[in-house]
């Protein structure tokens, strides 16, 4: 009969020799086996001090991101939310009034941005969709948390930092998280 | 006077007795947390590492966990004797330790202070009285939570530690026959003048090894704690302490059963090559008689660990098969070859 992968290995009935019937042998030979693992290097990562870094194309959390001079590129037009398949999108859009040109871009802007985590499936398509670039997923991974309206983000909890006034934070949030692994 | 109390034995004594059971105790504590990091190191994982420096107050950790934890004993359950079972098991293991000697006699103000509990001249025999009496704490552990998993575990347990109990006994007598003497303390003298026992008795130590893992329940011989056939063993309705207790009589167990495999092959507190008598009754060299004795135990702790981690478990009928049709036989052939050797030296 032909075999249908190439690992079939032949079973061997003949009956054991004493040597085998001890067991002591085989005994030693894998007490010696378990023994050479005392030296081995561990793989274990020491996870919340020392993180994996992630593959650079995981989709974690989402930003909304801003420009240089620290404006929101959101201008609410829903393109995102019309993308997600998991409907986990909603916004409502306002108009930008006179004298608020430093903090958003466009004329029309998002009020009101949220995203249920609960249902997101970060398949990364609203960062796709989005024409202003001001949707991304980062490499973070969204926390836990004890009661549902936990996981709905507002638009407060996605907006990057300001790059004109925390330029640090801003750098963090764009994307260093899991370099500092050795 | 007919009532002269020599009070000094008693204070004796009684330091003695703190001072080995808190070592045993101490030392079953820090074996939780070797064994744990020997499972990890083997498994080429790191272990506990959390509480304190390289997770050195886990002990601690888990013992304040089992404390807190929620007692539950089971309303059918004879109450009595549900308590009663971990109580035996610690007691038994704990009570071995009293004829194991511990070191050379020292000096302490002029008085020559042995380092053992009692040297009773039936030494070894008292050891195995006590070592059955632990069946007892598996047997009423299970037959009191009332739990037919429990009891089937139970009788296992019992009727396992009885099987190896009579193939390590007739295993001794082959040691017991080139000594001439029951008493712990001249089983010792006698290694350290002809050398020591393992190299008479190699078969007879293997046996005695092998059934020290069976009545300790280690692995491969753990069939009362099967987890996967029976649930749980004997101690499923256990919780909190009391579980702690049984796990922790364990530990005692082996510690004990590794001193006393050190004392009854391998020279006891003897340390090879080295005439010790020489040195004198100092109380230090007491203690390194004593530090080479833990040195042993310990190295015999570890060996119990690495097999436990390397083994798997026996079939139930497998380990029945072991104990009745090998290694009983073995031992009665041992036995006899050494008392013909015996006689024709003698003579």
């Amino acid at each position: 009969m032909q075999a249908l992968t190439n690992r079939k290995k032949q079973v061997e009935r003949k009956p054991m020799t004493l040597m085998e019937k001890l067991y002591l042998p085989s005994i030693f030979k894998g007490m010696g086996i378990t023994f050479s693992h005392l030296f081995k290097k561990k793989p274990t990562i020491s996870y919340p001090e020392q993180q994996r870094p992630f593959p650079s194309v995981f989709r974690g959390l989402h930003i909304l991101n801003r420009d240089e001079e620290g404006r929101e590129r959101c201008t609410a037009c829903g393109l995102c939310a019309v993308a997600c398949p998991a409907e986990a999108i909603t916004m409502e859009a306002a108009e930008r009034q006179p004298g608020e040109e430093h903090l958003f871009r466009e004329e029309k802007y998002a009020a009101k941005y949220e995203i249920n985590m609960l249902r997101c499936i970060f398949c990364g398509l609203c960062e796709e969709a989005c024409p202003k670039d001001a949707i991304y997923l980062t490499q973070t991974v969204a926390p836990a948390n004890y009661g549902r309206k936990g996981f709905i983000y507002k638009k407060e909890d996605l907006l990057i930092p300001d790059p004109t006034t925390d330029r640090e934070a801003y750098e963090k949030a764009k994307g260093t998280i899991g370099t500092g692994v050795k | 006077m007919l009532l002269q109390i020599d009070w000094f034995i008693i204070i004796e004594k009684f330091i003695l007795i703190a001072v080995i059971v808190t070592t045993a105790l101490i030392v079953a504590m820090y074996s939780t947390y070797a064994e744990r990091k020997i499972a990890a190191f083997l498994q080429d994982r790191r272990g506990p590492n959390r509480a304190g420096p390289f997770g050195l107050l886990q002990p601690l950790a888990d013992g304040v966990k089992l404390f807190m934890k929620e007692e539950i004993i089971p309303l059918t359950s004879s109450k009595t004797l549900f308590i009663m079972g971990p109580l035996l098991a610690m007691i038994t293991a704990t009570m071995t330790s009293a004829v194991i000697p511990w070191g050379w006699t020292i000096d302490v103000a002029g008085r020559q202070v042995p380092l053992q509990i009692a040297d009773v001249n039936i030494g070894i025999l008292y050891i195995f009285g006590v070592v059955s009496l632990g069946v007892y704490g598996i047997m009423i552990g299970g037959w009191a939570s009332n739990n037919k998993f429990s009891l089937l575990a139970a009788v296992r347990g019992a009727s396992q530690m009885i099987s190896y109990e009579l193939a390590m006994g007739l295993s001794l007598i082959a040691v017991l026959m080139l000594v001439g003497d029951l008493r712990m303390s001249a089983i010792v003298t006698h290694q350290t003048q002809h050398g020591w026992n393992i190299i008479y008795q190699p078969l007879g130590f293997l046996i005695f090894f092998v059934c020290a893992l069976a009545e300790c329940n280690r692995t491969p011989f753990d069939l009362p704690e099967a987890e996967n056939e029976l649930n749980f063993g004997y101690h499923q309705e256990y919780s909190s302490m009391k579980l702690g207790f049984y796990l922790f009589a364990e530990y005692i167990n082996m510690f004990i059963s590794g001193v006393v495999m050190s004392t009854l092959f391998f020279g006891g507190y003897d340390i090879p090559f080295v005439n010790e008598a020489a040195w004198g009754a100092h109380w230090w060299v007491g203690l390194i008689g004593f530090a080479v004795l833990m040195a042993k135990a310990f190295a015999f702790i570890f060996l119990f660990m690495w097999i436990r981690w390397t083994i798997p478990r026996f079939r139930y009928d497998q380990l029945m098969n072991l104990g009745w049709k090998g290694l009983l036989p073995l031992a009665l052939v041992n036995m006899l070859i050494t008392a013909v050797v015996v006689l024709l030296l003698n003579k």
